[in-house]
This record gives C-alpha cells, sequence and structure tokens, in this order.
C-alpha cells in the first residue's frame, strides 16, 4: 500500500481532478465515526420526530383503512384506483435507482457510483418496504392477501396466473429478495469494522451478530467479492423487469390510455429517473450537513444528474408516444381520451406533470446546473412530484375518460388520499434517519479501495 | 309490555333457523347464543322501562336517536351489542345509512312491540300452485293489489318462509299484466321500516287502543244523535269496501261528512269529463289500436292510472321483427312542459309552456273541425309541426288518439274528449266507463272552513298526510289545531300525526285485507300473506269500523263486501278463486256511451292569452310519489328516471332559461309563487320548456321515516289551491347559495352509434341488412373459443322498448340484495346497482332526443374481468356466465378497471344493514356481499339454478322463457328478454337474428352476451324536415 504523500503526489502527477486527499484510514475513521459518535447531532432528532410522527400518522391511517374499507378514499366506480396504486408505482419506481447504481453500474465499472451506493441501495429497500403495503393495503381485504400467492391449500386453488397482478407478486418479492441481500451482504465488512471499533458493549454485540463472523481473511473477501458479482449479474434484469411487470399492469388492461406497447420500457426510465432524483434528495443534504465533500464529490453527483437528463428524456419520449400513438392508429376513443386528459377535468395534473418532469428536467443540459446542489435539490423535487403525478395520471384519467360517457365520475381527492400521498414520505424517512443513525452510510471498504486505487 | 317481551323471545327461537346462518352442525351453539342475546335485550329493556315510568309520565316512542339516547341505560347498551355503531353515535354525526341501521338497532334492542312475520290467523290462498305444506327454500307466492291514487295494480307477494320479500305484477290483473313500476317493486320496504309507527299515541304520548275506543265514544257521545260534527277524510279511493262502510257511516250519522283530499286524483280529470260530456266518466285508452298518437302533457307511459297496460301496449305497437309479419309502427307526438318518459320515446317531441297547452289544444280541435267558440290568435309553435300533427291525425280516424295529462285544466280534457270524438276515436282507442275513483262531497278546503265553523268536532283522517301534502293556502294544521277530537291512521309518524290529538297506526297494504279496482274498473282483494309485524297497527277498514260500531275485523269487512257481489252459487269458491288469481274475473267496467255535448263550445271557459314570465308546474314525482314513499331509502336513492338525480328533488329549468337568471346546476334560487317563497337547487334539464320550473311533489319532509327527512324541498309550501298543477307569474331570483345534488350520471353527450344505435322506419324498410351505423368485422382471434354443451345463457335488450321507468333497476335491487348507499356515497360514484339505465341526448339541448340503455353485466365470453382477477374469483362458467366468487375476492378492484362496461360494482365500505329488522327482507336465495367485495349482475343466477334443478328432477331441459330474471320479469315492455343461445328457436335467439341486433362497443371484441336492437323512429316526413 503506498503511503499517503506519494499516492497524494502521484494524483497531482496525473493531473486527476478533486480536490482532497484521503487516505482509506481517514476514510474508516470519518464514515465509522459518524455511526460510532455518540453525539447525535440536533437536525437527527429534530428529523427523526418530523418523519416519525408521520410515520405514525401512517399507521393510523392503515388503521383506519382496516376498518372503514378502501372507501376511505375517493375511489369510485369505474376510477377503482387512485392514490393507492399511484403510490405503489411510485414507491416502486423509486427504488429502481438504487438497484442501477449498486448492480448495472457495478458492473460498467462506474467509479461515481461508489460512494452513493449505500445510500441509494438502502434508499432501495425501504422505498420497497413503503411500495410493498399499498398492493396489500390496497385490496378490499388485505388480511386475505396471502391468496395472490401459490400456497399450499385443501382446495388445490392456485392464483390465476394470467394477472399481471399475480406477476407482480413474484417480481416484486424477487426484487425486494436480491436486493435485501446484496445491500445486507455490502454491509458485513463494514459492520465488522464497525464491531472492531465499537466501544460500547451493545453496540459491539450488536455489530458482532451482525457481521457473521467476518474476519478479513482473503478467503472472506474472495468470496465476497465472487457473490457481490454475482448478485449484480442478478440485480441487473431486475432493474428491467420489475418495473416492465408493473408497466404490463396496465398494458395488459383493455383500458384505453393503459392499453399501449411503450408502457413497459417507458415505466423503467420514469422509475429511475425519479429514483435518481430521490437519491440526490438524499445525498445532498447528508452531504453538507455530514461534510462528506470529499466522498460524494460533486463529479459524482454531476454524474448522476446526466443520468437523470437521459431518463428524463426517456420519460418525454414516452408521453410523446401516448400522444402520437391515439392519432397515429385514428381510433377515435383513444383520441378523445388523450383530448380529455390534455384538456379535460384532469389537466391540470397532465400539464404539470409535463412541466414538472420534461420541461423542467432540461436545465440539466447545464453544467452549473448539475454541479449545484441547490439547484440538483429543487429539481430533484419538482421531479418527484411530477414522477407522482405521471402515475396518477395514467391511472385515474384513463379510468375516468372511459368510452361510454355515463361511467365518466370524477374522483376527487379528500383529507384521507392526501394524507395517503404524504405519509409514506414519514416511514421512508424514519427507516433512512434510523439507518444513518447506526449503519455507514457510505461504504467503508469500497471507498478505501477506490481511494487506495487511486480513483477518488 | 312484558308480553310483548315474552313475544319477542319465542320469536327470536321460532325464527332463528332462518337467518342466523349458521347450517345445522353449528345452530345448537347458535341459538344459545342468540338466546344469551336476548337476555341482555330483556334486561336493557327492563331497566330501560323502569326509569321511564319513574319519569312524570311515558312518552310517547323514542322519536329521534337523541332523544332515545337521553334513556339512562341506552348507551351501555348500545355500546355492548354495537359497539362500531355506538362508536359513531358517540361522536353525535351520523349519516343517513348509519341512521338507518341504529335505528334497526333500536328496535331490536327496545322491543316494545315483538315484530314477527306470522301467517295471517284467516285462510289465505297462495297464488296458483298450491302446496300441500310449505316447502322450505322455494317461495310462495300470494296475489294482493297495490292502489295508488286510488287505482289498484295486481300483484304477487313472494314470500320465503312466510316472509314477504318482493313484489312483482300479476299476470292476470289487467292493470300490471305480470308488469312492474318502481312503486310496485319498493313498496315492500315501507313495511320493513324501521321507522314505522307501531303503536297509538295520543299528542306524542304512548295509548292504546281500549284508550282510543273510550276516548272516541266520548266524542261522540259529545255530538248530536245524528252524528253532527263527526267528519272523515280518506285519499282518493276506489275500494269497494271503504265505499260501502263510508256509504254505511253516512247511513248511521246522517250528519256526519266525508271530506276527501288527494294531491294527485284532485278532481280536475273528473272536472273536464264534465265539462265535456256533462258527467263523469273514466277514462281507457287503447294504445293497441293505436296507429297515431299525441300526448297533450300526459306521461302515458310512466304515471298516469293504467301506465303500466298503456307501456305493454305501446311497445307491441312499436315491435319491429323480420319473422313476425309486415313490420309497422306507431306513431308517437308528444306536447309537454317538462320531459317525460313518454316524451322521451316519441317520434316527435314538442316543448311547450303550460299555458301554451291549451292554446295549442285549442288550435288543433280548431283544426279538427270542433268547434270551440273562439280561434287562437298567435300559435307559439312550429307550424310544421303542428300541421303534420294535423294530417296525421285526420289521415288516421278511429285509429288515432288524443291523451291528455291529468294534470291539465279541465278544459283540455275537454277538448281531448271532442277532438278523440271528432276523429271517431271513441270506442276505438278510447274507451269511456263509469268512474272509478270515489268522488266525496267536499274537499281539504272545505274541510278547513267547516272547522272553522264548528262544523267539525271529530275528524278520522283515514290514510294520507293531508298537513303535508295540502295546498299551501289551506291551513289544515291551524284547523286541526283548534279541533276537540281528531285521529290520523298512518304509517309513520308524520306531520300529520303531529297536529291530530290522536295518531292510530296502520298496517302497511301487504298486512292488511283491502280491495280496490284498477284503471278500467277491474276489481281485485288485497290479501295479506301475513299477520301484521306489529300488534297494534289497524287498516283503514278496521277504524272504521270502530266508527260503525262494526265488532269484525278487516278479513271479515272486506269479504261481506264481496258476498252480495261475487256472482257465484258457491261464494266460498267465487271467494277463494278471486283470492287465487288475483283480480276478480269479469269485473273491468264495461263502456259506457257518452257523446260530448251539444253546448260544447258554449261550456268552455274563454280563450286565454299565453301567460308571460315564469310558470311553475308541480309533478307527482316518479320515485316518491305525492311523497307517501319519502320513508323509503330504495325509491329515495334511485336516479330519478329522466334526471338521474338521486335523494333530492329539485328546480327543472331549461338551458336557456338557467341562463337568463344567471344560474347552474346546484345553484339555489328563492322561488316566489304567489307570495310563498321555497328556496331551491336548481337542476339544468335539457328538454324543458323554457320559462317553465318543474317543481316534483313528495321531498322537504320535516317528520315520518327518517331517511325522507330533509331529502329535497317541499313543494306543496309553494302550491296553491287556485294552481294545483301550474301557476303562472312566477318570480325565481338567485341567491348565493348552492345545494349538493347527486346523480348517478354526470355527462349529457351521447357518441351515438357507439352505445346506442338509432334507426329509423324507413331504413329498415329499404335495406334492413345495412341498418346500423358501425359494422365490425371480427378480426381473427388466437383465443379458444368456449364450447357450452348443455345451455348458453344469453339476454337481448330493445332499446326501441325501453322507456326508462327505471322497474328493472328496482326488481335487481329487491332480487339480489342490493344495498342502498346514501346521498354521500351517491355523490362519490358509490351506487351498487347491478343494473343500470344510462341516459343519452342527441342533437339540440333545447329539444334533444332522449335514449335510455339498460346495462347489466354484459357476461362477455372474452371476458376483460376474468383474465385480470389474481385470484381467480371471476371465472366463466360451463354456461357462459361470468361468475363472481364473492368468497375467493380480496378487493385488488382490477376486474373492474378492466371493465369497459362499468358494471362491476365494490363495497368500498360495508354497505349492508346488519342490524334489525330489515335482515328480515334479505332474499335468502342471495348472498350478502360484505366489505371490500367485487360484486355484479349475475343474469340471477339463482333463478337459473333453481330452473335448471326443477328440469333435472323433472328429466327435461329448461323450456325457454322458463327463467326470468328479475329485471327481465318486472319489465313493462319486455325490452329485456333472456335465454338459451344455444338453442335457435328460443326468444333470445331469434332476437339476436335480428338485423338491428348489436353489441355494445362490438369492436373490442369482448363478444358480449347481453346485446342490444337498436332504438327505432317512426318520424313523420312531413315535420322531420323542419326539426333540427
Amino acid at each position: 500500500m503506498l503511503s499517503d504523500e506519494v499516492r497524494k503526489s502521484s494524483l497531482e502527477q496525473t493531473g486527476h481532478h478533486g480536490g482532497s486527499w484521503l487516505s482509506p484510514a481517514e476514510v474508516m475513521n470519518k464514515i465509522s465515526g459518524l455511526v460510532l459518535s455518540l453525539r447525535t447531532p440536533g437536525w437527527w432528532w429534530v428529523g427523526l420526530m418530523v418523519s416519525g410522527v408521520l410515520a405514525l400518522g401512517l399507521f393510523f391511517l392503515i388503521v383506519r383503512l382496516l376498518q372503514v374499507g378502501v372507501g376511505l378514499w375517493a375511489l369510485n366506480t369505474p376510477i377503482i384506483w387512485g392514490v393507492d396504486i399511484t403510490n405503489f408505482i411510485f414507491w416502486i419506481g423509486i427504488g429502481h435507482a438504487g438497484t442501477l447504481i449498486s448492480a448495472v453500474l457495478y458492473l460498467f465499472r462506474q467509479q461515481w457510483r461508489t460512494s452513493l451506493s449505500r445510500l441509494s441501495e438502502t434508499m432501495t429497500i425501504f422505498a420497497l418496504a413503503v411500495a410493498g403495503l399499498w398492493p396489500i393495503f390496497h385490496t378490499g381485504r388485505p388480511w386475505l392477501a396471502l391468496w395472490l400467492t401459490p400456497y399450499p391449500n385443501t382446495l388445490g386453488l392456485n392464483p390465476q396466473w394470467r394477472s399481471p397482478l399475480v406477476w407482480d407478486v413474484f417480481a416484486i418479492s424477487t426484487y425486494l429478495l436480491v436486493s435485501l441481500l446484496f445491500w445486507f451482504m455490502g454491509l458485513v465488512p463494514d459492520i465488522a469494522a464497525l464491531r472492531d471499533r465499537a466501544k460500547h458493549p451493545f453496540a459491539k454485540l450488536m455489530y458482532g451478530l451482525l457481521s457473521l463472523g467476518w474476519r478479513g481473511e482473503a478467503t472472506h473477501w474472495q468470496r465476497y467479492h465472487t457473490a457481490t458479482f454475482l448478485l449484480a449479474a442478478l440485480s441487473t434484469p431486475l432493474v428491467i423487469s420489475v418495473h416492465s411487470i408493473v408497466g404490463l399492469d396496465f398494458a395488459v388492461g383493455l383500458v384505453g390510455g393503459w392499453h399501449q406497447s411503450v408502457f413497459p420500457p417507458y415505466f423503467v426510465a420514469g422509475a429511475v429517473f425519479s429514483g435518481l432524483a430521490m437519491v440526490l434528495l438524499i445525498a445532498l443534504p447528508l452531504r453538507a450537513a455530514f461534510k462528506l465533500h470529499d466522498y460524494i464529490k460533486m463529479d459524482y453527483l454531476e454524474s448522476a444528474a446526466k443520468v437523470m437528463l437521459v431518463t428524463g428524456l426517456l420519460v418525454g419520449y414516452g408521453y410523446l408516444m401516448e400522444a402520437f400513438a391515439p392519432y397515429y392508429a385514428g381510433h377515435k376513443d383513444e383520441v378523445a381520451l388523450f383530448n380529455d386528459r390534455a384538456s379535460g377535468f384532469y389537466a391540470p395534473a397532465f400539464w404539470t406533470m409535463v412541466t414538472f418532469n420534461v420541461v423542467i428536467s432540461q436545465l440539466l443540459w447545464f453544467k452549473a446546473v448539475r454541479r449545484s446542489p441547490f439547484f440538483l435539490s429543487v429539481i430533484s423535487i419538482f421531479v418527484l412530484i411530477g414522477m407522482w403525478l405521471e402515475r396518477f395520471v395514467i391511472i385515474v384519467t384513463s379510468l375516468y375518460a372511459q368510452r361510454l360517457s355515463s361511467m365518466w365520475n370524477p374522483q376527487i381527492f379528500g383529507p384521507w388520499d392526501y394524507a395517503t400521498a404524504l405519509l409514506p414520505f414519514g416511514l421512508f424517512f424514519t427507516l433512512l434517519l434510523l439507518f444513518i443513525r447506526f449503519l455507514p452510510m457510505l461504504p467503508i471498504f469500497e471507498t478505501q479501495e477506490m481511494v487506495a486505487e487511486g480513483h477518488d | 309490555m312484558s308480553n310483548d317481551m315474552k313475544n319477542r323471545h319465542e320469536h327470536t327461537h321460532h325464527q332463528a333457523p332462518h337467518h342466523n346462518g349458521h347450517d345445522d352442525h353449528h345452530h345448537d351453539h347458535g341459538h344459545d347464543h342468540d338466546h344469551d342475546h336476548d337476555h341482555a335485550h330483556g334486561h336493557g329493556h327492563h331497566h330501560h322501562h323502569a326509569s321511564q315510568t319513574q319519569g312524570r309520565k311515558v312518552r310517547k316512542q323514542w322519536r329521534s336517536l337523541s332523544e332515545m339516547a337521553e334513556q339512562p341505560g341506552f348507551e351501555e347498551l348500545l355500546e355492548k351489542e354495537y359497539p362500531r355503531q355506538a362508536a359513531a353515535f358517540a361522536q353525535g354525526g351520523f349519516d343517513r345509512r348509519t341512521f338507518l341501521k341504529l335505528m334497526g338497532s333500536a328496535l331490536a334492542l327496545v322491543g316494545v312491540n315483538g315484530c314477527t312475520t306470522r301467517p295471517p290467523a284467516e285462510q289465505v290462498i297462495p297464488y296458483v300452485q298450491n302446496p300441500e305444506e310449505l316447502v322450505p327454500g322455494r317461495p310462495v307466492f300470494y296475489a294482493s293489489t297495490l292502489a295508488l291514487g286510488g287505482f289498484g295494480s295486481g300483484v304477487l307477494i313472494e314470500t320465503h318462509e312466510g316472509r314477504p320479500l318482493r313484489l312483482e305484477g300479476n299476470p292476470r290483473h289487467p292493470a300490471t299484466l305480470g308488469a312492474s313500476d318502481v312503486f310496485i317493486q319498493a313498496a315492500i320496504l315501507d313495511m320493513y321500516n324501521p321507522d314505522r309507527s307501531t303503536i297509538v299515541t295520543q299528542q306524542g304520548t304512548p295509548a292504546t287502543w281500549e284508550e282510543f275506543t273510550a276516548a272516541w265514544s266520548a266524542a261522540m257521545a259529545a255530538l248530536p244523535a245524528d252524528g253532527s260534527g263527526l267528519a272523515v277524510l280518506t285519499e282518493s279511493t276506489s275500494s269497494p269496501t271503504l265505499l260501502a262502510q263510508l256509504a254505511a257511516l253516512q247511513a248511521k250519522y246522517s250528519g256526519a261528512r266525508w271530506y276527501q283530499h288527494d294531491p294527485v286524483q284532485d278532481g280536475t280529470v273528473e272536472a273536464g269529463a264534465r265539462m265535456a260530456f256533462d258527467r263523469n266518466v273514466n277514462t281507457v285508452y287503447r294504445l293497441a289500436a293505436a296507429d297515431v298518437i299525441l300526448t297533450l302533457d300526459a306521461d302515458l307511459l310512466g304515471t298516469m292510472p293504467g301506465s303500466l297496460r298503456y307501456a305493454r301496449e305501446f311497445a307491441e305497437r312499436r315491435r319491429v321483427r323480420t319473422n313476425a309479419g309486415p313490420v309497422s309502427m306507431s306513431r308517437v307526438y308528444a306536447v309537454e312542459c317538462t320531459p317525460t318518459t313518454t316524451g322521451s320515446v316519441a317520434d316527435h317531441r314538442l316543448p311547450l309552456r303550460p299555458s301554451e297547452i291549451e292554446l295549442f289544444a285549442r288550435a288543433l280541435a280548431q283544426a279538427l273541425g270542433v268547434s270551440v267558440g273562439g280561434s287562437v290568435a298567435e300559435i307559439p309553435w312550429d307550424a310544421a309541426w303542428f300541421d303534420g300533427v294535423v294530417a296525421d291525425l285526420q289521415a288516421n280516424p278511429g285509429r288515432s288518439l288524443v291523451a291528455v295529462g291529468r294534470q291539465q285544466p279541465p278544459v283540455v280534457q275537454a277538448l281531448g274528449h271532442a277532438i278523440n270524438a271528432a276523429l271517431g276515436n271513441v270506442g276505438a282507442t278510447v274507451v269511456y266507463t263509469e268512474p272509478v275513483l270515489s268522488e266525496a262531497t267536499a274537499d281539504l278546503r272545505a274541510l278547513v272552513q267547516d272547522s272553522a265553523t264548528g262544523a267539525v268536532q271529530a275528524l278520522l283522517i283515514l290514510g294520507g298526510n293531508p298537513v303535508y301534502t295540502a295546498p299551501a293556502d289551506v291551513d289544515l294544521a291551524g284547523a286541526l289545531a283548534t279541533m276537540p277530537f281528531s285521529a290520523h291512521l298512518s304509517l309513520f309518524q308524520d306531520e300529520t300525526s303531529a297536529v291530530t290529538t290522536w295518531h292510530l297506526p296502520q298496517t302497511h297494504f301487504v298486512e292488511e285485507w283491502s280491495d280496490a279496482r284498477s284503471y278500467d274498473g277491474a276489481a281485485s282483494i288485497v290479501q295479506p300473506p301475513i299477520s301484521p309485524l306489529y300488534e297494534a297497527v289497524r287498516s283503514a277498514h278496521e277504524v272504521l269500523a270502530l266508527a260503525l260500531e262494526d265488532t269484525r275485523d278487516g278479513y271479515e269487512i272486506v269479504r261481506s263486501t264481496w258476498e252480495g257481489q261475487l256472482a257465484a252459487e258457491d261464494f266460498e269458491a267465487a271467494w277463494g278463486r278471486a283470492l287465487n288469481l288475483g283480480v276478480i274475473e269479469n269485473s273491468s267496467f264495461a263502456p259506457v256511451d257518452v257523446a260530448v255535448r251539444g253546448d260544447f263550445a258554449a261550456a268552455l271557459p274563454a280563450t286565454p292569452s299565453a301567460a308571460s314570465g315564469l310558470e311553475v308546474i308541480f309533478r307527482p314525482d316518479a320515485k316518491l310519489w305525492d311523497g307517501r314513499f319519502a320513508g323509503n331509502s330504495w325509491l329515495l336513492e334511485l336516479p330519478a328516471p329522466i334526471t338521474k338525480l338521486c335523494w333530492d328533488n329539485a328546480a327543472l329549468v331549461s338551458p336557456t332559461t338557467a341562463v337568463a337568471l344567471g344560474v347552474n346546476t346546484e345553484s339555489v334560487i328563492a322561488l316566489d309563487v304567489a307570495g310563498r317563497t321555497l328556496d331551491v337547487p336548481v337542476w339544468v334539464l335539457p328538454g324543458q320548456a323554457d320559462d317553465v320550473i318543474t317543481l316534483s311533489l313528495g321531498y322537504g319532509h320535516t317528520a315520518g321515516a327518517e331517511v325522507g327527512i330533509g331529502a329535497g324541498f317541499n313543494a306543496y309550501a309553494l302550491r296553491p289551491s287556485t294552481g294545483l298543477w301550474q301557476v303562472a307569474g312566477a318570480t325565481a331570483a338567485a341567491t348565493a347559495g348552492t345545494y349538493k345534488l347527486v346523480t348517478t350520471q354526470r355527462r349529457y353527450e351521447a357518441d351515438l352509434g357507439d352505445p346506442i344505435q338509432v334507426v329509423t322506419l324507413q331504413q329498415y324498410m329499404e335495406d334492413p341488412e345495412h341498418l346500423l351505423h358501425t359494422e365490425h368485422h371480427a378480426p381473427i382471434s388466437l383465443l379458444q373459443e368456449f364450447v357450452y354443451d348443455d345451455y348458453a345463457w344469453g339476454m337481448a335488450i330493445d332499446l326501441n322498448a325501453c322507456i326508462g321507468c327505471n322497474a328493472c333497476v328496482l326488481a335487481c335491487q329487491t332480487e339480489n340484495n342490493i344495498p342502498t348507499v346514501g346521498k354521500d356515497q351517491i355523490g362519490l360514484s358509490r351506487e351498487m346497482y347491478w343494473l343500470r339505465v344510462d341516459r343519452y341526448y342527441e342533437g339540440e339541448l333545447e329539444n334533444p332526443k332522449t335514449y335510455f340503455q339498460p346495462v347489466p353485466c354484459m357476461q362477455c365470453e372474452n371476458a376483460p374481468c376474468e383474465v385480470v382477477c389474481p385470484v381467480q374469483a371471476t371465472v366463466h362458467s360451463d354456461e357462459g356466465l361470468n361468475q363472481m366468487v364473492y368468497n375467493r375476492c380480496v378487493g385488488t378492484r382490477y376486474c373492474s378497471a378492466n371493465c369497459p362496461y362499468g358494471v362491476r360494482r365494490f363495497n368500498f365500505k360495508n354497505y349492508v344493514d346488519d342490524a334489525g329488522i330489515l335482515i328480515d327482507l334479505r332474499n335468502p336465495d342471495v348472498t350478502v356481499r360484505p366489505k371490500g367485495v367485487m360484486e355484479k349482475c349475475t343474469y340471477c343466477t339463482q333463478r337459473i339454478s333453481a330452473a335448471r334443478i326443477a328440469a333435472k328432477v323433472e328429466g327435461r331441459t329448461v323450456h325457454d322463457g322458463e327463467i326470468v330474471p328479475a329485471c327481465a320479469g318486472a319489465c313493462p315492455t319486455q325490452a329485456i328478454v333472456f335465454g338459451d343461445m344455444n338453442d335457435a328457436n328460443s326468444r333470445v335467439a331469434q332476437l339476436k337474428a335480428q338485423p338491428q341486433h348489436y353489441p355494445l362497443l362490438g369492436d373490442i371484441q369482448t363478444k358480449p352476451r347481453t346485446t342490444y336492437l337498436a332504438r327505432f323512429s317512426n318520424p313523420n316526413e312531413a315535420i322531420d324536415g323542419t326539426e333540427s
């Protein structure tokens, strides 16, 4: 291992960008110190309180939901889905950026992903936890949700395999399982390091249990790298498949506005788009709060912003296709549906969606914007709102403007719907805050490795 | 009271096997459980009772929940028994639905009057089939009669294990021919209404019949011996028994007076007959014989006496079939002020202001050669339209018909008679008979005047709710307030009960013996399949018997009426036959010869000029009639035929008038009629005549059944006795307020050719093979076709016959235990109807064509719902039905999302009334669906199963017409036909072979089994060119 001085000088000679020089020891001290420090920052407590209250609100909402039924929401016939499925698709989409960063970019050896990978993987897990609530609790009788799985029963009754909802069950549970394994495996060496450095006996015990006996032997590392590679290879198709299948939930349907072949790729692009926005929205404040500028470098954020720009363009292409297909096919009902979307009852939602997702993200063409934490945060917020609305528009406006005009009954959100849209963020951020307090938010060994290998 | 309690205990034990839902294995356990509950009720009750009597005096029955809640121990009880409802109650806020539940549970808890369904003590004869004994699980039908506005309609009462569940028309009765209207379908709910009055009260205080009898005797003793001061107020009636009793009363007490008040049958028609013929006659139309029909503000197919029969005859003359001989269709012209179902199916419709209708009638009479003494100077309508009608009528003498609505003034009625006479229609399309309805000598106005002079000291009000239905300028409440003795017999503690000294609880017609005559005079018996649910209720006959000092019960009184009249040696056999058939044979009145009086022109009043300004018209409501059904949640929730408005009425105005007034739908206007004002929300209605505001009667109750209180706006508050049906010179001012109105159909637009195919008779004659607007060529399908070895059920709905009357909607609701959901849920578009009637408009909103389309489940061959259900809860049966497995449904609602027809219904909340007496109303053959489950039309699968089983037992196949779904059975025009599509000779297969047959949204290849026959029109070419 090179000494720090040598490494610094070699970097200067190669003209490698980056403003500061880190040693593996500094990396270890910094990242583990964030966790092992006994001083908890005040903003963390405030954040936990706010998000914790929201998470409790979500708990209360679900209790109420079980009491009253899904009539709690503004659902009607025929708009039988609303905030529930919008939430589901939104949150499952959020998870996608995590897998993209940790698996796909890993395989492509994109170094900029390293510092963001732990946060985004964690985000994936928690977003899936939030997303997973809705397929269960959106049903009229959530206590029977087990019936969507092929469990052995005396009736010999299986799920109905042609239903995309059954495909969802498998796609999502596989995704959750693989993501969880990938995330936890990456954590094992880091947890072992925490175990070794922790002072508090309880912390030592907990980290000791979680580190699964990791001793940092060469065989451990060899197996670790093999497993990482395998899981990355396994995760990569999942990035495509999960949201494709979610897209099929709609594309398989007979509903005008759903029945479109562009949906699977369009959904994947949208998922990555919103997921990256969420990654940025998490990374930027943490970077500032914990002074991680040397770890989460502006170059890395800029790379993420570039991917966001590209996926944003893909989403824009999807919107264009949604408009083009009905006109090209000349199907008058599809045209009528698109016209209603753009000029009817839900036109404000549609145009807000277009503006937030397609128009505002064009700012990312500018380097100054891409390198501005402020602009990135603001754009990310717009994109998140826009992508939530995209799912709302797809679900609600398609079910609204159906072919028999006698069925046109607008769904107008009430307080419970707004609460349902908002409160999951509480659960998500509660989990995230707990994570950054108790587990390393950056991958210690990967960062060390990168530092040691001279990439930073 | 303790006796009642005992009865209740016994009743619960007895009834437990029927409705606790346990099967035999669990029964013992369930029984014990019930038993415990009963004790809980019992203790609660005694506690309650004791606390009541400790007070100064026992008050009346609990009129409101808050009153009930004041009773100590109630909350505790409620909490114990119904923790869920108790929470809602504690909050203070509850919707109507919760209220109904609470009232139901309250009844069960309090149990002052044990309620039970028991067979009556008298011998009653089941209809058609005479089972030796009751077969459990099989319904038994009893014939009876529902009288509305005095006119009787023959019905069959379907009972399951002694519980009356449904009413259907009696096929043998001339007024119904087996069909139903919404009143027939919904009437049963009133009997089970938890808010029904169950005890006698004296000025609100619970009392007994003994106390009432004593008070009555005392009141009579105070009167002179000839009964001067005694008065009876009835609704209009055709009941021979009631008329005989009234005659007997007047014979017994020469000083007794009989007043009559009916807000709908108000004597206008009779006055018109007198003006034309100088005598009163009853008018019967024969639509089957009419080629050209002109209606003058007559809702011939909707709310007139005989409408059900007329609808059948109308549909028969409009039917176009390739395999039924030469094709012809009658032609209908409708002149009307406000859209009706009749106007909706007319070939030509002309909206006119009410004051213009008389001008139209005069001009028409004149054009047809009737002398009317003075001509109409200015013609405010389309001359070509008028000339076309005149020519068409003239071309069809003896085969034409001019029908006048009952709300038109006598002069228009008289002109209608004269025109029909001039056209030679009398005896062919119009028949006159002796009057069917009673005519009292005095009306409500006279009653108020007489009570002011002290001429009325003791008043018996037999049914009705006259304080509520009285014209605004007749202060009956004031008169009753000063009257020493008054008693009101009614189903509910209503507005009238509140101001009479006594309230007497009335039997529901399903519980009583009576009789009635139909629109053509045919008499039939009102036969109860059960004893009254409550001990204290009495029929009008029994109350009159009290006044007559007649000790017989209702059965004996009615029977004795007919003892002298049934022309048979063996009275028992004849009586049995009358009960069995549900109609007294050959009792329809014979035609009478009447001639238009010679001085006809002189008898007519002078020609008025058309009124200016706003005119207000009052109409019986298509759902609540005169308000008597205001406690009926089925009818309250039912979408009105034209407006699709639920739970309220509104001021109907035309789009042009709405613009002129600066208002829109839901804007509240202050409506001023002759100095009386009413704040009422506006509903903008295409096809309404300009400057006309329609108010339907029957809403805005302040007392009575809880569901009806506060629903809608009370039109009686504006209705003057001088203008019961139409008033000119009204003013309307926009206010800042709005009022939430809820409807099941929010859009006007129709994309014709898609949902509704409309063709003309001429197109059909010329080229039946290329009739339809769109023809879909089926693409090659990769899907495997289903094979049906036995039956392949299907349905065809003839849009040309549908008149949008809603009978099918209610029939489906009653048959299939479909809950009402309340106004707030309708506002969220969560109605639960398995069958809806869509209404589409075509053309200018001033006078659009209106089309109706009943939409049940399409039972698609390639059902989009089936493939997306993740748990196989909706599956294809081997008879082609798309079945819903409630138990398996987890409620993802994907099936509903994927249904292009929007026919699936989801239980977003718990919509089931799970407490109280309403449970007794459920059809035991149909599962009650819980919260979180999808449901939809099943083609009445329970009836299919019953027929299949019956056929199997007899070793045959189900024959065509054996299975009648509830909607098809109720339909007055037989527009809905169900049957086996595998049988090429079945009616449904024949209909599906017609050239006008088409599937809804056929291009998406769902291959529906429910398909439609196009709507036809038969326009007069002379007019058609000039209409938009």
